[in-house]
């Protein structure tokens, strides 16, 4: 058997092939995860039609430009906020933001702990490959300590972020943490993140060689995936605060917030607008408020392995 | 759950076979950057001296019958960051 | 009585106005963060915006306001932001990726005194040339400024029909006192209130940033299988990143000529007693309100002085100050002379400047001893 030339891919529907091959370098893992979040959404049977995706600057914010739905890439940073308007103004449409771990957690780092505040129903995506891939290999807010990068030639002498135990923290509705080595759980999860309603964060990380591995002694994409592959611990539920990535140690990979479903943040803006609400005394608004909040005090006790209930 | 290996062993003491699998490429989408060729589990794919159109090499494959085929497994479909290569479930004639 | 506009006589203050002139235009979302002189735009919307089934967010930051209500109208809602100076700086960056992507909004800056927090609570009218220059490229702007409550109202609604018409986010330039200034707003039934509306682009086979022959290209719904791209990197007609100088030629220099083209009808002024005037008066906002008293004021003391006021500042009025270039010009403003600038340009001479640090608007003597300066 040889292999069987070919010149139509099952995802092409999802693409916009005319675009192809991308901009991403040989190797890298955008292009991965892309895969995998297409393929989530087609075995869920979400309808591009009414599905948006929308990205911010850098290398996985171009991830927009090659999926065949509504697309949006905006300015660096803000993804986030344009897609909480456009979700907040069109609640019918699912909508997911797609971006780098630089644009969503340094830049954009207010916008998304916000929106996981607010539980806006979208999905967030976020690719962390360590560092700015786009602009040549900076430090990132995700670079692991020591690691090399143009503007931490000496390694970084700064703390990452855990990307998974802020946004948990922050009220998100579903959190989870795969590598671009996980394809499979990646895309399970990423049927989970898209189906649930409200705001649900899935970070993978990621290879970038040309910026990142290149200097840290991971040249080739392989490497870093056999980095991952000799380092994450796959394992559930673990408390998202012990998801702290250290280099050359073990690291959590999984599901690690899979909260019950609360009213979103459209509902109750989309509540305010009802004539029964609004023609209300204050006294019943205020208890409609109380009906339909968040029950954070369940979430931290879920967060913490106290378990939900009372 | 069962991993691959002992999925292959209870396959084979039932009598059952393995699934197969033929491999798909689009060969000017690849940027040869063999990820599919390090992680195929059945090493069923392999480096070719041949260049694409845009100069990268792009895999081929050197099945060995019986044990080393294609098992369908999919994941050089998955793991592919430039929607080049996939596989079908190779029906049996 | 419909709840969207609000027919009658009214006693607003100018921020309030601009809320009112908002939802008559079918403003049905706003973003926005908390900071003076235009809080009370924002706490107007909150109020008003759920009534008539529209949406409010107080968002955490200006940066992201104004990226909130670029999503917002590309869902298909008319979308408003209300700011001053610190605020207004904030927005730049997604006010440019609103021109670039042909976003219609409107931007409501209520300005205040600077740099930075410069007078928070006081006037200011020193983002004249932030609104026109304030995000980095080439581009048209267009901007309005309203010299009362009741301007306040019918301009909100001529920003909109103006951002709908050239699918461009526009700016009301409004200052601290006209936002805080109490008077009569007379609210107009809707059959007498101008509206206009985007073009929906209705073909699936048409390029998305193809353009009619008036160079604005039909807005493509989202939601309804179009599979659009919208990026604010340099693109083709397909909405597709094109990085090079061509597209850049082509594609930046029809989103300057949409604006270019129909400037003469965008281009609003008044003219208060220039016919016989050999002095002019060129002021806008607040300071208007005391130009015209200053040139009443110089009438009465036998100097023919007439007032020049810029209801739209972007595009500059340049054509007609050059046709009124054989009188002799003032220009008062609450900055160190940006409008100056421009009229100067305009006029091809030197114009006597009234200008002001912020704080306070012009007494009118002070813009009267512009005038007699001028004819001396
Ligand atoms: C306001 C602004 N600042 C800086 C930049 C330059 N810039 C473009 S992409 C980028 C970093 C992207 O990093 P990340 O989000 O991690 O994406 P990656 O390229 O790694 O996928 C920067 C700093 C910009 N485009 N805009
Ligand atoms: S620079 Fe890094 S992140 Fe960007 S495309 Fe190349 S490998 Fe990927
Ligand atoms: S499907 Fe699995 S076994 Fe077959 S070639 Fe791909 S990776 Fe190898
Ligand atoms: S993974 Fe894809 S791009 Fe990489 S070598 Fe294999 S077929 Fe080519
Ligand atoms: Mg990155």
């Amino acid at each position: 058997m040889s292999i069987i030339k070919a010149d139509t891919h099952p995802l092409d529907r999802y693409l916009r092939t005319e675009r192809l091959p991308h901009v991403w370098c040989p190797g890298c893992g955008i292009g991965t995860v892309l895969g995998a979040y297409l393929r989530a959404m087609e075995k869920i049977g979400m309808d591009p039609e009414k599905s948006i995706m929308v990205s911010g600057i850098g290398c996985t914010g171009r991830a927009a430009g090659y999926v065949r739905m509504d697309s949006f890439h905006t300015t660096h940073g803000r993804a986030i906020p344009f897609a909480v308007g456009l979700k907040a103004a069109r609640p019918d449409l699912n909508v997911t933001v797609f971006s780098g771990d630089g644009d969503l957690f340094a830049i954009g780092g207010n916008h998304i702990i916000h929106a996981a505040r607010r539980n806006a129903n979208i999905t967030v995506v976020a690719i962390n490959n360590f560092t700015y891939g786009m602009t040549g290999g900076q430090l990132a807010p995700t670079t692991p300590e020591t690691g090399i990068t143009t503007t931490s030639p000496y390694g970084n002498v700064e703390s990452p972020f855990n990307l998974a135990g802020l946004i948990a923290v922050a009220g998100a509705s579903y959190v989870a943490r795969w590598t671009s080595l996980h394809v499979r759980r990646l895309e399970k999860s990423l049927e989970k993140a898209l189906k649930k309603r409200g705001f649900s964060f899935v970070e993978v990380l990621s290879q970038c060689p040309t910026a990142y591995g290149r200097r840290n002694r991971m040249r080739d994409p392989v490497d870093t995936l056999k980095y991952f592959q000799k380092y994450a611990v796959v394992k559930n539920h673990v408390n998202p605060l012990e998801g702290v990535i250290e280099p050359n140690k073990p690291f959590v990979v999984g599901e690690f917030l899979d909260a019950p479903e609360e009213p979103t943040f459209e509902d109750k803006l989309w509540e305010l607008t009802k004539a029964e609400f609004l023609h209300t005394s204050q006294a019943e608004r205020s208890e409609w408020i109380i009906e339909h909040r968040r029950h954070l005090e369940v979430l931290s006790r879920i967060i913490s392995g106290k378990g939900g209930e009372e | 759950m069962a991993t691959e290996s002992n999925t292959e062993k209870l396959l084979e003491r039932s009598g059952l076979s393995l699934p197969r699998g033929e491999v798909y490429l689009i060969e000017d989408r690849c940027k040869g950057c063999g990820l599919c060729i390090a992680f195929c589990p059945k090493h069923v794919l392999v480096v070719s001296d041949k260049f694409n159109k845009k100069g990268y090499h792009p895999p081929e494959l050197v099945e060995e019958e019986p044990v080393n085929v294609c098992i369908n497994c999919g994941f050089c479909e998955r793991i592919c960051p430039e929607f080049a290569i996939f596989v079908k479930e190779k029906k049996e004639e | 009585m419909s709840k969207d506009i609000l027919v009658g006589d009214h006693f607003l203050s100018g921020d309030v106005a601009a809320a009112e002139g908002a939802i008559a235009a079918g403003c049905r979302f706003f973003a926005g963060y908390p900071i003076t002189p235009s809080s009370e735009v924002a706490e107007r919307m909150a109020r008003r915006l759920p009534e008539v089934g529209g949406i409010f967010i107080q968002m955490e930051d200006e940066l992201a306001s104004m990226a909130a209500i670029l999503g917002a109208s590309w869902g298909g809602r008319k979308a408003m932001t209300a700011t001053s100076g610190p605020g207004f700086s904030l927005m730049m960056e997604n006010y440019g990726l609103g021109i670039m992507t042909e976003t219609p909004v409107v931007i409501v800056n209520v300005q205040r005194a600077g740099p930075s927090t410069g007078l928070p609570t006081l006037l200011g009218q020193g983002d004249v040339m932030q609104a026109r220059w304030g995000t980095h490229g080439s581009y048209q702007a267009i901007a309005l400024s309203p010299e009362s409550p009741q301007e306040c109202f019918d301009m909100t609604i001529k920003a909109f029909n103006l951002a709908e018409r050239f699918r461009q986010p526009v700016i009301l330039l409004m200052d601290e006192s006209v936002g805080h200034l109490f008077e009569r707003v007379t609210i107009p039934p809707k059959e007498e209130i101008e509206i206009v509306n985007r073009k929906i682009l209705k073909d699936k086979n048409r390029k998305i940033y193809e353009p009619d022959e008036d160079l604005v290209p039909p807005m493509p719904p989202i939601g309804e299988g179009f599979g659009i791209h919208v990026t604010g990197l340099t693109h083709d007609e397909r909405g597709y990143p094109s990085i090079n100088a061509e597209t850049q030629e082509r594609m930046i220099g029809r989103i300057n000529d949409k604006i270019r083209k129909y400037a003469d009808e965008i281009v609003d002024y008044e003219e208060f007693m220039v016919d016989d005037a050999e002095v002019i008066v060129v002021a806008y906002g607040i300071t208007a309100r005391s130009a015209r008293r200053a040139v009443i004021m110089a009438r009465e003391n036998g100097i023919k002085a007439g007032l020049f006021r810029l209801k739209v500042i972007w595009p500059f009025p340049s054509k007609r100050l050059e046709e009124l270039s054989d009188r002799e010009f003032v220009v008062a403003e609450v900055n160190n002379g940006q409008a100056l600038v421009e009229v100067e340009r305009a006029i091809k001479k030197r114009a006597v400047f009234v200008g002001k640090m912020g704080g306070e608007p012009h007494k009118p003597q002070e813009i009267l001893k512009g005038i007699e300066e001028a004819v001396k």
